[in-house]
C-alpha cells in the first residue's frame, strides 16, 4: 500500500485559460509531487492533453485522479500502465565543442542515440534528442566531459499503446 | 442589453429574489441596473457578511445564496466567506467586480486576481471576458453550485464587460463535458451495503452533512427505523435525525457525546452518509471504529478512503442511495437483532449530559436549555465557532433538518451572526436564533446596522465570557494555564454597542432570565441582542487532539444517574475486551 511509485497520468481538458493552473495548483495544494507536467492540443478541437509525472503510493495516487476529475474542465484522467504505455521526451543540450575532436565525438554520440545537431557555433553544439528518460539521461552524462552550457528538456509525453484510447 | 442587465436577467432567471452586496467602483454598471430591479438588494456592512449571508440564506433554504462584492479588498473581503461554503460545500454564487478587461494584470486601482486567489476554495470559477457569455457563465455557475456535491462557484465581472452590449439568447445550454455527477449509487454495491447491513449485530449509522443537503432526512429515519441503528452525526449533519429520537447518540468526534464516542468505537457495521471523516468526528484515524466494516455513501468519489479505508463505498446522491438500500432490505426478512437498539438507547438514556445548573454566574448548559424552552422545533439556530459552537453542537437538541447551521470545516469566527441574517431573509417565517461567542460576534458586529436598516428580526445570544473560550480551554489543558492573548478585556458593553445601532438588547445573569428574555425577543419580532453573561471557567469534554474516540478527558456530567438498569457500559477505563452482550 505504501509503496512509492512513478505514475504517468494523461489527462484531456478542455484548452481553456486558467486549466493549467487549477491542475498546477491542486497538487500544490493536496501536497502531491509533481515531477513533470507537458501539455498541448489534442486531437480534439478545443482540447488539450496534458502529461503529469508524479510519484506516490496507491492512495496518493487514487486520490491524484480522483481530485484532477473534480475539476470542471476536466474531461478524462487515466492513470497509464508503464508496460502498455510509450514514453518520449524531447531534450536540447546546448554543449561546449571548441576543438576538432570534440565536435566529431559529440557528433558521433549524437548520431548513437539518433540525435540531431540542429545549432553549431565556433565553441557550441546543441543536440536535439527524443527518448525516454533513461535514454536523454545517458546522453547528457556521456556529454557532461565536454562541458554542458544548457539543457531545456520537456518532461515526458505519453501515449498508450495499441488502439484504445483514453 | 447590457452585460450588466443581462447578469441581473440570468439571475432572476434562476429564481433570485435576494442578493447580499457592498458596491463599488467596478460595479457601479451593475448597481446601476439594481437600481431599479426586482431583485431585493441588502447592503451589508462588510463584505465578508454578505458571503456568510448568502451562505446561511442557502443552508436555510437549499437554494443557491448569491453574493456580491467589488473588485480588489471587496473580493478579498468574500474569500472568508466563500472558503466557508466551500468546506461545508454550501451552494453559492459570488459575483466580483473586476477592473476593466485592457486593465487586467497592470495592477489597476483595486485590482486583485480573484479567479487565482479562489481557485482552492470553489468549485468552478468564471472570468468573463465578453458580455455574451454572461447568460450561459451564470446558468452554469447555478448548476455546477447546487447539484453534485454543492459548493461556491466565483463570477468575475470586469467593468467594461458590464457595459457592452449583447443579444440576450433565448435558449441557453449547459455544456459542461468534464461534469456529470453520479446521482445513482452502484446496484451491486449497494446490495452488498444491505446483505452486510442486516447481518450486522452493532450496525450504526453516521450521518454528514450530506443528508441536509441531499434532502434525505427522512430516508435516513426509516433506514434507522427498519434496522433499528442508532444514529450518530457530525457537526454537519447536526439536525439531519430527530435528536429527541431513543437511537439518536448526538454528534461523534472531539467535542462528541459521550454516547456516541462510545458507541462508534464499539459498532461492527458503521454507515456512513455523506460525511468526509474530518479529523475532528474521527479523532485518531487509526483507532476509529476499530471493530467496524464502514459503508460509506458520498456524492464526491474523492471523499471514499481519502481519510479512513472503506470496505463498501457507494458514490451518488444519498437520498437515492439510501431510498435503493431501503428497498433492498425490505426485500429480505433478516435485520439485525434489537438488543443492540436496545442497549444503545439504554445507554445513551445513562449518559445524557446534564443541562440543569442553578447557579450563577451561568452554566452554558444552563443557557442552551433555556434557549431550548424559548424556541420551537422549527426554530433556526446558528452558531459561531469555539466554544459556543461545541456546547451547541454538544448540548442542543435538533429536531429538524437545516435548523441547526454552524460553520464546521473552516471554523469562521464571526460566521453565526450573518448566517442568522441570511437565513431568517431566507425563511422570514421562521424564528432565527444566532449563537456567537463574545469573540466571534465581535468581529462582524457591524452588521448590527444592515439587521437594523432591513428589519431583519434575527435574535443574537452573545455567550459573553471575555475569553476566547476555545483556544483558552487548550492553553488551560495542554499550554499549563499559561493564557496568551485569549482574554478580551471588559469592552465593550454589547447592549451599548446594540442600543447605538437602535437594537433592543438585554443582559441576561441568572438561570431563568434567558427563557424569559428569549421569548420577549422573539415575540417582539424585532431585532434583538441578548447579552448572557457565562462562567468563563467552564470547559467542554474532549478527547486530545491524536486521541481515540474513547479518549475522552474531563469530567463527563451526566443529567440522571441510572445505577442499575444498563446490562453493560463501555467506558474509557474499561475498553479493551469486547462485551459479548
Amino acid at each position: 500500500m505504501n509503496e512509492q511509485k512513478n505514475h504517468i497520468i494523461s489527462a484531456l481538458v478542455q484548452h481553456s485559460p486558467g486549466v493549467l493552473q487549477r491542475v498546477s495548483g491542486l497538487f500544490t495544494r493536496r501536497g502531491f509531487n509533481i515531477d513533470s507536467i507537458t501539455v498541448g492540443p489534442s486531437e480534439q478541437d478545443g482540447m488539450a492533453r496534458m502529461t503529469i509525472i508524479s510519484h506516490g503510493d496507491e492512495r496518493v495516487l487514487e486520490q491524484i485522479t480522483k481530485q484532477l476529475n473534480k475539476i470542471i474542465e476536466v474531461i478524462k484522467v487515466r492513470d497509464l500502465d508503464p508496460e502498455g504505455t510509450v514514453t518520449r521526451e524531447l531534450c536540447l543540450i546546448k554543449t561546449h565543442a571548441t576543438t576538432e575532436r570534440a565536435r566529431s565525438e559529440i557528433m558521433q554520440y549524437a548520431n548513437i542515440f539518433r540525435g540531431t545537431i540542429i545549432d553549431a557555433g565556433p565553441e557550441n553544439l546543441t543536440i536535439e534528442i527524443t527518448g525516454t528518460q533513461d535514454k536523454i539521461d545517458a546522453l547528457i552524462d556521456l556529454l557532461r566531459n565536454y562541458g554542458i552550457k544548457e539543457i531545456a528538456r520537456t518532461g515526458p509525453t505519453a501515449i498508450s499503446r495499441g488502439s484504445k484510447t483514453i | 442589453m447590457k452585460g450588466s442587465q443581462a447578469i441581473i436577467k440570468s439571475l432572476t432567471d434562476e429564481g433570485v429574489d435576494v442578493v447580499f452586496g457592498y458596491p463599488g467602483g467596478v460595479l457601479l454598471p451593475l448597481y446601476d441596473v439594481i437600481y431599479d430591479s426586482d431583485l431585493r438588494h441588502i447592503l451589508v456592512r462588510h463584505e465578508q457578511c454578505a458571503a456568510h449571508a448568502a451562505d446561511g440564506y442557502a443552508r436555510a433554504s437549499g437554494k443557491v445564496g448569491v453574493c456580491i462584492g467589488t473588485s480588489g479588498p471587496g473580493a478579498t473581503n468574500l474569500v472568508t466567506g466563500i472558503a466557508t461554503a466551500y468546506m461545508d460545500s454550501s451552494p453559492m454564487l459570488a459575483l466580483a467586480g473586476q477592473v476593466a478587461t485592457p486593465l487586467i494584470g497592470n495592477d489597476a486601482f483595486q485590482e486583485v486576481d480573484t479567479i487565482g486567489m479562489t481557485m482552492p476554495i470553489t468549485k468552478h470559477s468564471y472570468q468573463v471576458m465578453a458580455a455574451s457569455e454572461i447568460p450561459q457563465m451564470i446558468k452554469s455557475s447555478f448548476y455546477i453550485a447546487r447539484t453534485g456535491r454543492p459548493g461556491p462557484v466565483v463570477v468575475d465581472l470586469p467593468k467594461d464587460v458590464q457595459e457592452e452590449e449583447l443579444e440576450y439568447p433565448s435558449k441557453i445550454k449547459i455544456d459542461l463535458p468534464g461534469y456529470k455527477p453520479t446521482q445513482k449509487g452502484h446496484p451491486r454495491q449497494v446490495k452488498r451495503a444491505a446483505e452486510h447491513i442486516i447481518n450486522a449485530k452493532k450496525p450504526v449509522i453516521l450521518a454528514g452533512g450530506g443528508v441536509i443537503l441531499s434532502d434525505s432526512s427522512k430516508e435516513l429515519q426509516d433506514l434507522s427505523k427498519l434496522v433499528r441503528a442508532p444514529v450518530t452525526t457530525t457537526l454537519m449533519g447536526k439536525s439531519s435525525f430527530p435528536e429527541d429520537n431513543p437511537l439518536a447518540l448526538g454528534m461523534l468526534g472531539m467535542h462528541g457525546r459521550k454516547a456516541s464516542n462510545l458507541v462508534v468505537d464499539e459498532c461492527d457495521c458503521l454507515i456512513a452518509i455523506g460525511c468526509r471523516f474530518s479529523d475532528r468526528t474521527t479523532g485518531d484515524v487509526t483507532k476509529f471504529a476499530p471493530n467496524a466494516k464502514i459503508i460509506h455513501i458520498d456524492v464526491d468519489p474523492a471523499e471514499i478512503g481519502k481519510n479512513v479505508d472503506v470496505d463498501i463505498p457507494i458514490v451518488g446522491d444519498a437520498k437515492i442511495i439510501l431510498s435503493h438500500l431501503l428497498r433492498v432490505i425490505k426485500r429480505t426478512e433478516t435485520r439485525p437483532t434489537s438488543d443492540w437498539a436496545d442497549y444503545v438507547s439504554s445507554f445513551r438514556a445513562s449518559c445524557m449530559p446534564r443541562l440543569s445548573f442553578d447557579e450563577a454566574p451561568l452554566k452554558p448548559q444552563q443557557v442552551i436549555k433555556e434557549i431550548s424552552e424559548a424556541i420551537t422545533d422549527e426554530t433556526i439556530v446558528t452558531t459561531d465557532v469555539g466554544q459556543n459552537q461545541m456546547w451547541m453542537a454538544h448540548y442542543f437538541t435538533t429536531r429538524n433538518p437545516r435548523t441547526f447551521i454552524s460553520s464546521g470545516g473552516l471554523g469562521t469566527m464571526g460566521f453565526g451572526f450573518p448566517a442568522a441574517m441570511g437565513a431568517k431573509v431566507a425563511l422570514p417565517e421562521q424564528d432565527v436564533v444566532a449563537v456567537c461567542g463574545d469573540g466571534g460576534f465581535l468581529m462582524v458586529s457591524q452588521d448590527l446596522a444592515t439587521i437594523k436598516e432591513y428589519d431583519i428580526p434575527v435574535v443574537v445570544c452573545v455567550l459573553d465570557n471575555r475569553y476566547l473560550g476555545m483556544v483558552a480551554q487548550w492553553q488551560r489543558l495542554f499550554y499549563e494555564e499559561r493564557l496568551s492573548h485569549t482574554h478580551l478585556g471588559a469592552v465593550p458593553d454589547f447592549v451599548k454597542l446594540a442600543k447605538s445601532f437602535g437594537i433592543n438588547a438585554y443582559k441576561v445573569e441568572r438561570p431563568g432570565e434567558m427563557k424569559e428574555t428569549l421569548k420577549v425577543a422573539l415575540e417582539s419580532g424585532e431585532p434583538t441582542l441578548i447579552d448572557v453573561i457565562i462562567d468563563p471557567k467552564e470547559l467542554l469534554p474532549m478527547v486530545p487532539p491524536g486521541c481515540g474516540l474513547t479518549e475522552m478527558i474531563g469530567e463527563y456530567k451526566v443529567e440522571r444517574e441510572y445505577p442499575d438498569e444498563i446490562p453493560y457500559r463501555p467506558s474509557a477505563q474499561e475498553k479493551g475486551g469486547n462485551s459479548d452482550e
